[in-house]
């Protein structure tokens, strides 16, 4: 095509395009044929939250924050209050037994400043203005009525922005990652290590107090993704590729992969695998991991990987799936993967079980193969794929609009995919049969009104 | 048709109920007038139509003196209006009588009048209505600026009286001093009732001053009165508020003015009104009022431009317009909606609409002449005054194009055969528009005569000379009527008449006298202009001329005939033009000459070597091959000949039928989307799809809904081909406008939400690189023409839609004709879609049981058998459907772009 274009002028394409899965403009499966986008921003956009149903909010690198309505694409507010890059965004959900009944969203800024915002009427609520350093997660425990603020500290606040409690200043590095853990316990992430706290009210005296429970250092490198998985597990991801599978109330280890992916091919030939791995350097890092309960889903490097919890073994993966980074993953509740990457694109898996009298499973082999010119490696990966292989990771669409990377993308079931990007712009992507069927419905609603 | 225009109104002389003073006016006028007046009037044997028009009743409404009452009383009277024809002259007007105040004359009356004067009787009886109503705005407005002159002018003349009174009283005190002799002498008496006179004088103005004032109180709470001022207000939009303003000023200057007027002693007796001169309209009435009313007099003459069958045609076609507006804006001309001016008659139209048959009793009721007893004082002074009016009247509405109006009337019956053929060739009513070669009109829809050449080509193709004596018997159930004599002088002129024609633009040559110039102010321009074109018509038949006395006779009628339309319609003219050109062209512009011998020579050669089959298509699509070829850049180089020819028509007025205003004219909108327009696009996507094997697929592209994208290097190439393609694209509907014709920047996402047309600048440089790296990027939603390599890659089109809406076989020739076709089709498709979106049960389920499915299967059903789409014609369908839904529920909301839909089909590459 672009050859095409060129009008036979000789340009060089890309040698690893080469290897990427590719699809064809026929995408029977891809419901998504309508799309919208969104312009506001000025510069990347990292943050989305959904708010209610018609509703969310996305914020970025210009420090203001959108709020937007899905079904129109309309702006409802523009809330400028930070003067410096959003580094953490959170939704405090409508509660009925405060005083006011709209919601309220949390935002942490690189400028050192948290704000709170009624999103009702774009207002400004409180200022926090002090941290030592920028706050880089925000973290609401709805059941306690409080959120918590992650920097070179954790600090406690209730509803009304009045500090509860703070722990003590971490000297090495900062918290990136926090997620609550079962009897009002909380994991957060400092670097390569792991920390748990208890929180501790007692209604008595209406005290809060924050303690250290435990240090785990099992990662060897940066944690990059902390996620919970049901009330009785999370993981972990890091840099270097290494998962763990934690119990939630022991805080002990249940699973340990390391590179797991390799681990058939490295006891044959680890080597040859390093030299081939050397032109993706982010490839083992763990960008982004979500789980549905009974998997992991996991997207490191270019790939992504399924990992059951249950045989903890990876059930199907793509190692190639995009051009690039993989940012963010998610399984939706239509039983689409969704994968999401700097290169711009969105892609829509379809998780297959694997056809029994198939032995080949050419399909995937011969994808990720292509342009391999190590042979051995393709043995290994049959000989994988013999063994744990069970499942497919079928591409059954892309979605193309992005032209930077796609930070990452939220999905509602009545007005289908919204991602985000470094080029400023949120899209929509609708399902198109839908949407015509739902103006229709619309249509004939309005001229029913017009004859009244 | 023609137009006692606005600077024309005349002052007929409310007494003049013969002819007689008019003629005898006439053989006063000073010399050098009188054969102007009679070379140009020539279409109404001098004078009796003129006269007639305005010694038509005009309701005399002056009671000087009523019967009980001491003084003289103002008569508020309504307008009259009349019908009045001369089927023997050909001459059909409609006349409005009215009356303004005057301080000098008798009764303080003076009437006007101001008529439309047409060949074609239907035209004014089915547009009486609109006529009299508009008619009626406009002299509302001209009296009511009346009033306010003529309540200025008692004011100055009452103070006159005062101090007239105040020296005469002086006079008398110093007259009873210098008394001693205890009687009165003469000179006293005489003093004594000079000042009673004055005095009574005084009263009497006063009373009169009041009546005026209290009438305008009345009206001006009338709500009717009020009702042309806001209309005013909405035609000038943007320069109302200005002139507001500067009425403001200006009554401040008048206040000024009054307050600093100084008073004159008045004799009680004042001159005999006849040694007066009579004060002009423009003094009559406060110029803010009479400039409006000039204004919407020019509104007026413009609206009734075209035929009888044009008017109604248009009236029906926005009447109907209106009712479509769910699915009209897909394809129809934007403005047609918003435009004020479009919207205020739109209100007429539906007015009219019911009543196309209906004539107003009250033409009937109104006695041709009636008259009252006329005065002997007063008929001078009317004698007096028609001089110059007349003569002004006359020689502006010369310059509207009397001269063609003018042939007929010595025009012989025995050129009704050229008649006759005439109206059979052009399918439908050939109008007595013509006239206005100089352009202010245009006459009879060409669709139809385009069509039809189209269609029967065969038929076309006999010797000229058959057709015209087949068509000598057909007789028109008016042909005896001087109209249709009329209506043939567009086209023939005979040759009798030759001398005179050019006479008539002489005629127009010497420069207008001062006070003419005075009077026309407003109308010099649009004069120069017309007769500017005048010329250029001119010089475009000549051309014709030579081409068709090499190429007519015995073999080539029928090539003529066969070929297009246009030149055939344009070659009868020549037969006479050719024979005055030499007098009249002294300099034909240069460029129409150069492509009109381009045109010629290519033509010549393809007949010599090709005989019959040689038809004009072949010529131009040689010619417009030569243009392809040309370098894009030089746009004017690529006006292929038909558009020539186009302009031609425009110019000459034989054959446009698009309501646009002449070019001519200043007072039109420059804005307007002009039919021009569509005939250059018409004409360009006929070239396309001659000269493009895969013009359908683009055009698919188009109207489906998917962004087509026209990558080039050379500006006017791609530009050419937008063009071409844009008559294609349906609109959105609001301010979108989906046709970018040039970018030169890479294409981003947002773009192919609002623009689904665009032209890509092709640059060999990084920056270009990207430009295609982001087409490449976005391939899936758009389809991408080539113009440098001539390749296009978009989806396949399977259907047969689309075959018949750009057959590169087409018989059309013209791009007008083409361009009517494809919207025609276009309107079809939109009303299936309409149908479809508005089909309850195709969307929603019947009852609640109903699967999704079962509603999904009915869709699909209903195009396939009820609209009887294939394939992916329902595509097309679907989406304007689809643009429907959006447009009636304003999706999107205001300031956001609509939302981009596509689908996942594989492209395609094609070349030529």
């Amino acid at each position: 095509m672009l050859r095409w274009l060129l009008g036979g002028r000789d340009v060089q394409e890309p040698v690893e395009k080469s290897l990427v899965l590719c699809l064809g403009d026929d995408q029977p499966k891809n419901p998504y044929t309508e799309l919208q986008v969104l312009k506001g921003h000025s510069d990347i956009v990292r943050f989305m939250v959904w708010i209610d149903d018609i509703r969310f909010a996305s914020a970025g690198d210009d420090g203001v924050v959108f709020l937007w309505n899905v079904q129109t694409g309309e702006r409802l507010h523009e809330l400028r209050g930070h003067s410096r890059p959003i580094t953490g965004i959170a939704l405090i959900p409508s509660t009925y037994h405060l005083q006011s009944e709209s919601c309220h969203l949390l935002t942490a800024s690189s400028d050192k400043t948290v704000i709170i915002w009624d999103l009702d009427t774009g207002s400004q609520i409180h200022l926090l203005a002090e941290f030592q350093s920028s706050v880089k997660c925000l973290m609401v425990i709805e059941r306690l009525d409080v959120w918590l603020s992650g920097a070179d500290k954790i600090c406690v606040w209730n509803y009304n922005a009045e500090l509860l409690c703070k722990t003590t200043c971490f000297k090495d590095a900062d918290v990136s990652l926090m997620i609550e853990l079962p009897k009002t316990n909380i994991a957060a992430v400092i670097r390569k290590e792991l920390v748990i706290f208890k929180l501790v009210t007692s209604s008595e005296s209406h005290t809060w107090e924050i303690t250290e429970m435990r240090r785990l250092s099992n990662h060897e490198d940066d944690i990059r993704a902390l996620i919970t998985i049901n009330d009785y597990t999370f993981a972990t991801g890091s840099h270097v590729g290494e998962l763990i599978i934690w119990d939630a109330l022991e805080w002990t280890v249940k699973a340990f992969e390391s590179q797991f992916w390799n681990a058939a091919p490295q006891s044959d030939k680890p080597a040859e695998i390093k030299i081939s791995r050397t032109a993706y350097q982010h490839e083992t890092c763990i960008h982004h991991l979500s789980s549905d309960g009974e998997n992991i889903f996991a997207a490191i490097g270019t790939g992504i990987y399924v990992y059951n919890l249950q045989t903890k073994t990876v059930i199907a993966y793509q190692q190639v799936a995009h051009d690039s980074r993989v940012l963010h993953i998610a399984k939706l509740p239509n039983n689409q993967l969704v994968s999401c990457s700097v290169d711009g694109s969105v892609r829509l898996w379809e998780l297959q079980e694997l056809p029994p009298a198939e032995p080949a499973t050419s399909g995937i082999f011969s994808m990720w193969g292509i342009g391999r010119p190590n042979k051995q490696q393709n043995q290994m990966v049959k000989r994988k794929l013999e063994c744990s292989m069970l499942k497919t990771l079928e591409l059954t669409g892309d979605l193309i609009g992005h032209s930077g990377a796609v930070q990452m993308f939220l999905y509602s079931k009545d007005h289908g995919i919204v991602t985000c990007s470094t080029d400023h712009l949120i899209i929509f992507w609708k399902d198109g049969e839908r949407e015509s069927q739902l103006r229709s419905k619309a249509l004939f609603q309005q001229l029913e009104q017009d004859d009244v | 048709m023609s137009w006692l225009s606005p600077a024309k109104m005349t002052t007929g002389s409310g007494t003049a109920k013969s002819r007689h003073p008019l003629s005898n006016f006439n053989l006063k006028t000073p010399g050098p007038r009188r054969p102007r007046l009679n070379s140009r009037r020539i279409s109404f044997s001098f004078p009796s139509f003129p006269s007639r028009i305005m010694s038509v009743d005009y309701q005399a409404s002056f009671v000087g003196h009523p019967p009980g009452t001491s003084y003289p009383k103002l008569n508020f009277v309504e307008d009259s209006k009349v019908v009045l024809g001369d089927s023997k002259e050909g001459a059909f007007a409609y006349v409005h009588h009215l009356t303004l105040y005057d301080l000098e004359a008798r009764g303080f009356v003076r009437p006007f009048c101001v008529a439309y004067i047409s060949t074609d009787e239907n035209k004014i009886m089915q547009q009486f209505q609109e006529l009299s109503d508009d008619f009626s705005k406009a002299s509302e407005c001209l009296k009511t600026g009346n009033r306010k002159a003529f309540a200025n002018e008692l004011e100055k003349k009452l103070q006159d009286l005062e101090y007239t009174r105040n020296v005469l009283h002086n006079e008398t005190e110093i007259q009873k001093k210098s008394n001693d002799k205890g009687y009165y002498s003469s000179v006293a008496i005489e003093k004594a009732n000079e000042l009673a006179n004055v005095e009574k004088c005084i009263i009497e103005h006063q009373d009169l001053l009041m009546q005026i004032r209290n009438y305008s109180y009345k009206k001006t709470r009338d709500v009717d009165y009020f009702s042309y001022e806001p209309d005013n207000g909405t035609e000038h939009s943007d320069s109302g508020l200005e002139q507001l303003q500067n009425r403001d000023e200006l009554c401040e200057k008048n206040n000024f003015s009054d307050r600093s007027y100084i008073p004159k002693f008045t004799k009680a007796k004042s001159a005999k009104c006849f040694e007066k001169k009579l004060k002009t309209l423009e003094e009559l009435c406060d110029s803010y009022f009479f400039n409006q009313t000039l204004e919407q007099l020019r509104q007026v003459e413009k609206f009734f431009r075209g035929d009888v069958c044009y008017l109604l045609t248009s009236q029906i076609e926005k009447v109907l317009l209106q009712q479509q507006q769910t699915t009209s804006f897909l394809f129809e001309d934007p403005l047609l909606f918003t435009g004020e001016e479009q919207t205020e008659k739109e209100q007429h139209c539906e007015k009219l609409l019911p009543s196309f048959n209906i004539i107003s009793a009250k033409v009937f009721e109104h006695p041709f002449l009636s008259n009252e007893s006329t005065n002997c004082e007063s008929y001078k002074s009317c004698v007096e005054s028609v001089p110059i009016k007349l003569d002004q009247q006359i020689s502006v509405e010369n310059h509207h194009g009397t001269m063609a109006d003018s042939i007929p009337c010595k025009n012989p019956l025995g050129t009704s055969d050229y008649l006759e053929l005439e109206g059979k060739e052009k399918g439908s009513i050939s109008s007595g528009e013509s006239i206005e070669v100089l352009g202010t009109e245009k006459s009879c829809p060409a669709p139809m005569l385009l069509s039809k050449s189209d269609n029967q080509p065969n038929s076309q193709s006999q010797h000229l000379e058959v057709v015209r004596r087949k068509f000598v018997g057909t007789k028109r159930t008016n042909s005896e009527d001087s109209i249709e004599v009329l209506s043939t002088t567009e086209s023939l002129i005979p040759e009798d008449l030759k001398p005179i024609y050019p006479n008539a633009i002489h005629e127009e040559e010497p420069p207008l006298e001062d006070e003419e110039i005075v009077m026309s102010t407003g109308l010099v321009q649009p004069d120069a202009n017309l007769n500017h074109a005048n010329r250029f018509s001119n010089a475009n038949f000549e051309n014709k001329t030579i081409t068709l006395s090499v190429l007519s006779e015995p073999v080539d009628p029928s090539c003529c005939i066969g070929k297009e339309s246009p030149h055939f319609t344009k070659s009868v003219p020549t037969f006479v033009t050719e024979e005055y050109s030499d007098e009249v062209v002294n300099v034909p512009p240069q460029r129409s000459k150069t492509i009109g011998q381009i045109f010629h020579s290519d033509y010549q050669q393809k007949d010599d070597g090709g005989g019959l089959h040689n038809t004009a298509d072949q010529v131009f699509s040689a010619c417009e091959k030569e243009y392809s070829d040309l370098p894009g850049n030089e746009e004017t180089a690529q006006i292929p000949v038909d558009e020539y020819l186009d302009n031609m028509s425009y110019i000459s007025a034989s054959l446009c039928s698009d309501r646009t205003p002449s070019p001519a004219l200043p007072t039109s909108p420059s804005k307007r989307p002009s039919g021009k327009r569509k005939k250059h696009s018409g004409k360009n996507s006929l070239w396309f799809i001659r000269q493009y094997s895969f013009a359908q697929q683009a055009i698919f592209s188009l109207l489906s809904g998917r962004t087509l994208v026209v990558v080039g290097e050379q500006e006017g190439k791609v530009k050419k081909l937008v063009n071409a393609l844009s008559i294609f694209v349906p609109n959105y509907g609001r301010d979108a406008d989906s046709v970018k014709q040039w970018i030169t920047f890479p294409l981003h996402i947002d773009d192919l939400q609002t623009w689904k047309l665009i032209g890509l600048q092709r640059i060999a440089s990084p920056l270009g690189t990207s430009m295609l790296h982001s087409l490449n990027r976005y391939s899936r939603y758009i389809s991408i023409l080539d113009c440098d390599n001539k390749t296009l890659r978009c989806p396949q089109y399977k259907g047969q839609l689309i075959t018949r809406l750009a057959d590169h076989r087409t018989q059309i020739k013209r791009g007008s004709t083409y361009y009517m076709h494809v919207h025609n089709m276009l309107t079809q498709l939109c009303s299936q879609a309409f149908l479809y979106t508005f089909c309850h049960h195709l969307h929603l389920p019947i009852d609640e049981r109903e699967s999704e499915e079962s509603v999904t299967y009915r869709r699909v059903n209903f195009l396939k058998h009820h609209l009887g789409l294939m394939n992916d014609d329902s595509k097309i369908v679907q989406y304007f459907s689809e643009l429907i839904k959006m447009h009636y529920l304003h999706e999107p909301p205001k300031g956001l772009n609509p939302v981009l839909r596509f689908n996942y089909i594989p492209s395609v590459v094609f070349k030529i």
